[in-house]
């Protein structure tokens, strides 16, 4: 991420050290990344992990995420669970409550792609895709907590990507370990099909 | 009570119900006819079912068997009720007048198997957006927006 995330290392490192100057951009940036209060919009099973994550044993609120239950409070929706056509207006009106900058996560199959309702149903919705702009997609039936905390890394990284002017983008180098196995490229700019985060090699 | 002595003192009390009575797979079940079908359940409330568990319905293609269950307290009881309504145009008189816990539960009926509930205070869709066209539980519910299974097929 940007050098905003290593602001101890990077005073060490100065001649002098105790003066830092950096981009409005990546100050905003750092700033709305690293406290995305969450709109846990549980629907099903998912909301099981979801709130989990945010328990004791996994402490999302470490990463500064952390749930409201109201969408005038948050940043980024976890829309978790199945969503039906009678429901989608329903969660259409509460993103749109939501105060900008706001971001979507997709968290489990249901949300991503209708999962097992995709086939011989009248109700479901095929993934909250057709009504909201989603930002980062978990699969997983359900996924496991780490798997939502790994996409709010993710959304991290693209919000790193956004500037305060609105038609700008950021060229940020994201700090990835080489072990990542993913090229730099593909994790600049605007998101590809490498955010599509997997918890367990499910098949859909 | 068990069904043996529910049903003598169902016959007991109501003579002209007795012949309805029969007994499938250990549950007491009453077939009653539409016409009768709301004086029946009447009489069932005060012969002491004063619980209204649950209303459903069964595509019979021939026609709609809707599936009632009541129990009852005071006599540790608990009875099936069915009737059998035709599949054009069906109706059948609401209980909400006598349990009003039928309310959400005729609603649902009625939204996923089109059948009318006379004399239901609010009879609307419930489960199902308000703009849906069609009764999908039905057997002939067709849908060009549902995607089948490829080994379905």
């Amino acid at each position: 991420m940007a050098l905003i995330d290593r602001l101890g290392e990077a005073l060490d490192g100065g001649q002098g050290g105790g003066i830092i100057l950096s981009t409005l951009d990546s100050l905003v940036d750092w700033a709305r990344g690293k406290s995305l209060w969450a709109m846990p919009m549980g629907t099903a099973c998912c909301a099981m992990e979801l709130i989990a994550a945010s328990f004791n044993k996994f402490d999302f609120d470490r990463h500064g995420t952390f749930p409201r239950p109201d969408p005038r409070h948050t940043d980024v929706m976890v829309v978790a669970g199945t969503i039906t056509k009678k429901m989608a207006p329903a969660v259409k009106r509460l993103h749109e409550q939501m105060a900008d900058p706001k971001w979507v996560i997709a968290m489990g199959n249901c949300a991503v792609s209708g999962g097992i309702f995709y086939y011989d149903t009248y109700s479901v919705v095929r993934g909250i895709d057709e009504f909201l702009p989603v930002d980062v997609y978990i699969g997983g039936c359900p996924p496991r907590p780490e798997s939502l905390q790994d996409a709010v890394l993710r959304l991290r990284e693209r919000i790193a990507t956004e500037s305060i002017a609105p038609d700008r983008k950021r060229e940020v180098a994201l700090l990835l370990p080489e072990s990542s196995g993913i090229s730099f490229g593909a994790r600049l700019g605007t998101p590809s099909s490498a955010d599509v985060t997997d918890s367990e090699g499910d098949e859909r | 009570m068990n069904i043996a002595e529910f049903r003598e003192h169902l016959c007991a009390i109501h003579p002209e119900l007795c012949p309805l009575f029969s007994v499938e797979f250990g549950d007491g079940v009453l077939t009653i006819e539409r016409e009768g079908f709301h004086q029946a359940m009447s009489d069932l409330k005060d012969l002491g079912f004063d619980r209204f568990t649950m209303v459903t319905a069964v595509d019979r293609t021939a026609g709609f068997e809707l599936v009632y269950r009541v129990k009852s307290r005071s006599m540790s009881a608990a009875l099936f009720v069915k009737c059998l309504v035709e599949r054009e145009g069906p109706v059948i008189a609401s209980v909400v007048d006598l349990w009003p816990s039928a309310d959400w539960q005729e609603r649902e009926v009625y939204d996923l198997f089109g059948i009318i509930f006379e004399g239901h205070p609010d009879l609307r869709r419930i489960l199902l957006p308000t703009d849906f066209e069609g009764f999908p539980l039905r057997k002939d519910y067709v849908d060009s927006t549902v995607i089948r299974r490829p080994d379905y097929i």
